[in-house]
């Protein structure tokens, strides 16, 4: 397949996850597993412009397709990218642990409505849990991310 | 989990032939069965793919009504069913989360029937026919029980046809957690018929409730069905709701369904 723009390729067996080739076969370990029951939403990554929940595809059913994890989120020179920088800009984290997974739903949603009310946001960003922020500076991040004025949103 | 060989076919006929080996299953989405699969619930010696295949996948408008490939994902019948059957994209838009709506595909639900799925009601309350790679098979006679439907071994759907109803509207009283319906009704009208459908009540799985469809057919109006009970006898009870409280929910969705219809 290929995994944020590079050909990757390794031997796996019939039940190796998405995941667990992602973080064991190409050491590409932000993308992190939570439940490991498709609930928690840290794993998500993009198959062919989709975000789907890493643990709960298997890497063979998506051979040849294009993988894009967190690690393919970061601008050329290396630097944070839009979404990641926004993260950062409105501590849309604390532990950091469902951070990979909130980026790239992020990413996901941004690319299908680019300017997503907060409602839609936090609808998009049902599949994802965070137990450390209340969620509220995460909206912020995405909305901020998305280019929108975000003083307006109350709290946080 | 287990290993298992991992096969993925190009065409409906290459997955029919890699079915008849002992031990094999077909893998739709997977969204149900790999999560099983860890839990070691289930252990195939063989998987069969049934994502390369292009033909199982797409929406679109025939003569019966509308064509859902079996292999399209609920992210996909949202967006492209709702020019034309609105609540079932509604429907399909309310499974899981972005990310599970991306893979789970309508066949895979169909043919897992799980009794709080929300696919099984949209199916029912349509009376739409099930279309495997050797028969059709109508909605009416598709649901078996609970994890029980009229497929046979090897048998592959391979797509699903929906008349459509002139009103309709799908209320899910959502299950945060798993995002299952805690309760889901489905009330679809058809000229002078009226057909609802209930799933995450019964232990039986989904289900028609005929009382109300009569009831609804004379007059198509939520207060229609104020008169009525719904039977709390067969209902599931779980940590999440008694028997009493689904039948109850049962009918409070059916009205509010009509409304929104």
């Amino acid at each position: 397949m290929i995994v944020n723009g590079r050909e990757a390729s390794a031997k796996v067996e019939g039940r190796t996850l998405l995941s667990d080739f992602l973080r064991d076969g190409l050491h590409l370990t932000g993308t992190h597993i939570g439940c490991d029951t498709s609930q928690c939403g840290a794993c998500v990554v993009h198959v062919d412009g989709k975000a789907v929940k890493s643990c709960t595809v298997f890497a063979l059913d998506v051979a040849g397709a294009e993988v894009r994890t967190i690690e393919g989120m970061a601008n050329p020179d290396g630097s944070l990218g839009v979404i990641q920088q926004a993260f950062q800009d409105h501590h849309g984290l604390q532990c950091g642990f469902c951070t990979p997974g909130m980026v790239m739903s992020a990413a996901a949603l941004l690319a299908e409505n680019p300017k997503p009310t907060e409602a839609e946001v936090r609808h998009y960003l049902d599949g994802n849990i965070c137990r450390c922020t209340g969620y509220h500076n995460i909206v912020k991040a995405v909305l901020a991310a998305s280019g929108q004025d975000v003083d307006a949103l109350t709290g946080g | 989990m287990h290993d298992f060989d991992f096969v993925k076919p190009a065409s409906v006929a290459d997955a029919v032939a890699a079915l008849k080996q002992e031990g094999a299953q077909v893998l739709a989405g997977g969204q149900t069965l790999i999560p099983t699969m860890k839990q070691r619930l289930a252990a195939p010696s063989t998987l069969v793919s049934l994502t390369g295949i292009a033909e199982l996948r797409g929406v679109c408008i025939g003569g019966a009504g509308l064509h859902i490939g079996a292999l399209t994902p609920h992210s996909d019948v949202a967006r492209e069913a709702a020019a034309h059957y609105p609540a079932l994209a509604a429907l399909a838009g309310g499974i899981g989360d972005p990310a599970v709506r991306n893979r789970g595909t309508i066949g895979g639900s169909l043919a897992n029937n799980d009794p709080a799925a929300c696919y099984p009601a949209a199916v029912l309350v349509s009376g739409a026919t099930i279309i495997t790679d050797r028969r059709r098979i109508a909605a009416d006679d598709w649901f078996q029980g609970i994890f029980s439907t009229a497929l046979d071994e090897g048998e592959i759907i391979t797509s699903v046809v929906f008349p459509i109803p002139e009103k309709a509207a799908y209320v899910k009283f959502n299950q945060p957690a798993s995002r299952f319906a805690l309760t889901g009704v489905f009330v679809a009208k058809y000229g002078g018929t009226v057909r609802v459908a209930v799933t995450g009540a019964s232990n039986n799985g989904v289900f028609r409730w005929t009382a109300a469809e009569k009831a609804l057919s004379a007059d198509f109006a939520a207060t229609a069905v104020a008169g009525l009970t719904v039977d709390s006898g067969d209902m599931i009870g779980d940590l999440h709701g008694s028997p009493a409280y689904r039948a109850n929910l049962v009918k409070v969705l059916t009205g509010r369904a009509v409304a929104a219809a």
